[in-house]
């Protein structure tokens, strides 16, 4: 069962951005596209641990603003040539509200 | 004279196949026949093909007539268009239109092209839903597009995938819903296909694949599509693009043979042999049609028939594909995979590059190839398929294209396309059937030296455009000029920085989603390369007009601070021209301590740095340090840094000038203006140049004349000395003549180019020409300097500090356990 935890609504991420979500599993980007998707990932480039919360959005993709990895924001998976990916989290936008799935999380992350 | 009484031929169909067999025949035999033309469309003869770029807003209505209405009349063509045809009497040998109108023929010739085809779903004649065949459906479906509503296209073939990306590009949310798990199964392979989703995915389309559509939801209007698996796809506007289907209702109409089409013998002539059929419409040896590569075979082979020769005979072309969405390019010809034990694959991959090939050989035939990012090469693969040439010989290096395989040696060319090694016979273009003999003589013999001016005298790369780079390389290579293209920007656009600068300004381009659409984007958002360089073109165009988009700056210009490794950030107060005071000094130690600050740092810019400082604490940490009258150094920006000054005359004994005092004055008028690249600047008192100016982007020299101007210089990776500009004697002059320069550079210079390649990629020439010699002009700059700087200079950590702008910015969302 999945554990849904309420973090604000989709209003709070300004389009083609990011927020951040701290957690037991640590800091967590939720992002929001041009066309209002929203996705969550461990806040960490694949490379060096860059907080991608901070990079430029485009398309279901962000750059981290370290050194330019870019990110799929579905999956985690750096784009190529680049190897690497970070843990995607379950998010839900119902009717506006956000709910992060922290449970889901954990087993990616564990398992 | 001939005195022979002209025939009457009547032409059902004013479309692609019908005007090109009319051209055809009147080549061969202009006065053979008195022609009537009915169209059911009210416009005249158009290029069906090009409705996708209409589309997309590539192209207008205007720029896709083939033939305009003069033509008819020059040619002595009577044209009833928007009269479209109901019946026919073979036996009285006269055409019925739905005007009433009737006219007899001694020939007919049907050309009605075909129909959308529809599938049997419940709620299909709700009005929102559209097919993709003609300029009417264009109007439906802009309509739509101008009242932003959601699309949902059905079909993901050729036609589907251009319709969705077309309404993409006029900024509608588009879904595209496709029965089979990868797009274009009939043309691509599995891998080619699945990279096109990919790439239309990045831009924005959202797929369906294996998606039956079940039903059209709505009961008033459309409101979407049901699929069979449950999942469910809103949309305003439907479009179906799951096939065609032969129009076959004239020749029910005149009671001739049809099976799926009219059917037609090698001659084009129907089981009526007074009655002939063209495009679409026909059904040849078991085979229909639904590109004009083999029309224009009937086309000619039908003109010749009705021209009185005997002998012309029809023979299917091969056929190879190409999908017209710019920026995406996908080629394939003949088989798409091995068939069997005998036939070999040869698949070539770049993932780092978007570029994949499959080559398919039967013994030593190439019988199919399939390209994905780069098609440069399907022409040539095309005509070795045609062709059916014995590949042995190169056989090994086959898939690296022309440029490689028809070396003795592969390590002699660069791959591409070899103009030079290509036979006069090799056909160029496969719409048209344009050979590349064809298109040399006419460059030649016409002095052609524009591409716009090979397509109309030859009409290669006219069609589908696919061998556009073909024709422009033979152009380039006969008239012998540079047909180097500008370095691109990115991924995302085949334009180069300067032709997005014009036409921002041309086309007065204000907003970054105008631009894109404009200059045809390929990307839905663009990427982390174009977005900050677009932001900063458009806010130089169009000071005080354009809004500043923050989610296109980097990070260290959204917060106002460097991001550092660790991800906490640096700060650095301003200290005009480096002087500083007692009360800022403790303010930043006041500081320092407060927010366990654990690194302060005197920078090469003569100020302070605080490095280490937590994202949240900024606004408290730029609200105490504005408390002492400290701003934003700019420190992280493409934008004005430092002016580093020496004491000059004030207290040195060498000085000749209060080169501080100046530097002040410098400082003070260029805070806070966003440049391509960063700008730093240094006055030095005398010529033993303590300020190090000789390395600064503007460099102020104080003598006992007056100053001496320098500029381009750089300290960095690649150390480059300046390069004088004038001397000048006042302060008054130098302040200007500084602002008339970064000007410049701020509207010639590339995004990420620092002054000194930008002076050597325009010239000191241009430079001195522009600032020098030409005294109004220097002037303007200067205004359009101090202009732009009006709505610059607010310090954006005060802005911040008190928690107004971007406060989201340096809060997280939750804190969840
Ligand atoms: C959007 C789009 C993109 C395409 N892209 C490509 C491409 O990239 N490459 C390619 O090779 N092909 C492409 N095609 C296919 C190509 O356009 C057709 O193969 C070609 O137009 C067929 O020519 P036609 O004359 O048989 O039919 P049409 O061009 O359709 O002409 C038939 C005309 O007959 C008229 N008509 C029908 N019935 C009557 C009547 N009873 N009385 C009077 N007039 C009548 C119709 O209104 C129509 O104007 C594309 C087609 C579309 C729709």
């Amino acid at each position: 069962m999945t554990n849904w935890i309420d973090i604000g609504t989709i209003a709070d991420i300004p389009r083609l951005g990011a927020r951040t979500v701290e957690t037991a599993l640590g800091q967590v980007a939720v992002f929001r596209t041009a066309e209002d998707e929203v996705f969550a990932l461990i806040n960490k480039c694949p490379h060096k641990n860059g907080p991608l919360s901070e990079g430029i959005v485009m398309g279901r993709k962000v750059a981290c603003p370290l050194h330019n990895w870019v990110i799929d924001l579905n999956s985690g998976h750096a784009d190529a040539p680049d190897e690497g990916c970070t843990t995607p989290l379950a998010l839900k936008d119902e009717g506006g509200r956000l709910l992060l799935g922290l449970d889901a999380v954990a087993a990616v992350a564990h398992g | 004279m001939n005195s022979v009484p002209r025939q009457r031929l009547v032409v059902i169909g004013n479309g692609m196949a019908g005007m090109r067999t009319v051209e055809e025949l009147l080549a061969r035999a202009p006065v053979r026949y008195d022609i009537t033309v009915f169209g059911a469309e009210p416009h005249p003869n158009y290029n069906r093909i090009m409705l996708s770029s209409v589309l997309a807003g590539e192209k207008q209505i205007d720029d896709i007539i083939i033939n305009p209405r003069a033509w008819y009349t020059q040619n002595a063509i009577t044209l009833h268009a928007g009269d479209a045809v109901i019946g026919i009497d073979a036996k009285t040998k006269t055409v019925t239109a739905a005007s009433g109108l009737r006219v007899a023929y001694d020939k007919l010739l049907l050309a009605t092209g075909s129909k959308p085809l529809m599938p049997p779903l419940p709620g299909l004649d709700l009005p929102g839903i559209v097919t993709f065949r003609d300029i009417a459906d264009i109007d439906k479906m802009l309509a739509a597009a101008e009242a932003k509503q959601r699309a949902v296209v059905i079909g993901g073939g050729l036609l589907g995938l251009e319709a969705a990306w077309g309404l993409k590009r006029r900024g509608m949310p588009v879904a595209l819903v496709h029965l089979m798990p990868t797009l274009m199964e009939r043309q691509l392979d599995t891998e080619a296909g699945t990279l096109l989703q990919r790439d239309l995915d990045e831009r924005g389309l959202h797929f369906f694949t294996s998606g039956q559509t079940e039903r059209i939801i709505g009961s008033e209007r459309a409101e979407g599509v049901a699929l069979a698996d449950g999942r469910t796809v809103p949309g305003d506007l439907v479009v179906v693009a799951i096939g065609i289907r032969p129009n076959v209702d004239m020749g029910k109409a005149a009671d001739v043979d049809i099976n799926r089409g009219i059917l037609v013998g090698d001659d084009m002539a129907t089981s009526d042999p007074d009655i002939y059929a063209v495009g679409e419409c026909v059904e040849h040896n078991g085979q229909v049609f639904g590109l004009v590569a083999p029309i224009w075979e009937q086309a000619k082979v039908c003109a010749a028939r009705l021209a009185g020769d005997t002998v012309a005979s029809y023979v299917t072309p091969a056929l190879s594909t190409r999908l017209k969405i710019t920026g995406i390019d996908v080629f394939s010809a003949g088989k798409l995979a091995a068939e069997d034990d005998g036939d070999e694959e040869v698949v070539f991959r770049d993932a780092a590059k978007g570029v994949y090939r499959k080559l398919v050989v039967r013994g030593n035939r190439l019988v199919g190839a399939v390209l994905y990012g780069d098609v440069a090469d399907g022409g040539w693969y095309f005509d070795l398929i045609k062709g059916n040439k014995d590949v042995a010989e190169m056989r090994d290096r086959l898939i690296f294209g022309q440029g490689f395989a028809d070396q003795d040696c592969c390590g002699g060319s660069k791959a591409g396309l070899n103009v030079a090694a290509m036979t006069d016979d090799t056909q160029v273009c496969g719409c048209n059937g344009v050979s590349k003999g064809a298109i040399v003589k006419a460059i030649g013999e016409k002095g052609l030296t524009t591409l716009d001016e090979v397509r109309a005298h030859t009409k290669a790369s006219a069609s589908c455009g696919m061998c556009t780079p073909t024709v422009q390389a033979i152009l380039s290579f006969v008239t012998g000029s540079d047909a180097a293209a500008p370095e691109v920007m990115c991924k995302c656009t085949d334009h180069g920085h300067d032709h997005v600068r014009h036409a921002i300004l041309d086309q007065r381009l204000k907003t970054m989603a105008d631009l894109r659409e404009a200059l045809g984007w390929k990307t839905a958002d663009g990427c982390a390369k174009c977005r900050p360089a677009l932001n900063y073109y458009l806010l130089c165009a169009w000071p005080g007009e354009y809004v500043d988009d923050y989610r296109s700056r980097f990070i260290n210009e959204r917060v106002h601070a460097n991001i550092q490794k660790d991800g906490t950030y640096s700060v650095i107060p301003r200290m005009w021209g480096g002087v500083t005071t007692p009360a800022e000094l403790r303010a930043i130690a006041d500081v320092a301590d407060k927010f366990n600050i654990p690194t302060v740092k005197v920078t090469g810019g003569q100020r302070i740095d605080l490095l280490g400082v937590k994202k949240q604490d900024l606004p408290a940490v730029w609200g105490d340090l504005n408390q002492a009258g400290l701003v934003s150094g700019h420190g992280y920006a493409k934008g004005l840094r430092t002016v580093k000054t020496c004491v000059g005359s004030e207290w040195c004994r060498f000085g000749t000038q209060d080169s501080t005092a100046l530097g002040i004055k410098l400082e003070k008028m260029m805070w806070g203006s966003w440049t391509p690249h960063k700008v730093k600047l240094a006055v030095s008192g005398c010529p033993r140049n303590c300020a190090e100016a000789t390395i600064k982007d503007i460099g102020i020299i104080c003598v006992e004349a007056g100053y001496d101007m320098v500029i381009g210089g750089n300290g960095g990776i690649e150390v480059r000395v300046t390069d004088p500009l004038t001397r000048l004697t006042t302060e008054a002059e130098v302040l200007e003549y500084s602002a008339a320069f970064m000007q410049l550079y701020r509207e010639e210079g590339h995004y990420l180019e620092r002054t000194a390649p930008y002076l050597e990629r325009v010239g000191l020439a241009h430079i001195k020409a522009r600032i020098l010699e030409d005294d109004a002009g220097r002037k303007a700059l200067y205004a359009r300097f101090l202009f732009a700087q009006s709505f610059a200079q607010d310090d954006p950590w005060a802005e911040r500090a008190g928690g107004g702008v971007d406060a989201h910015e340096f809060q997280s969302l939750a804190v969840v356990s």
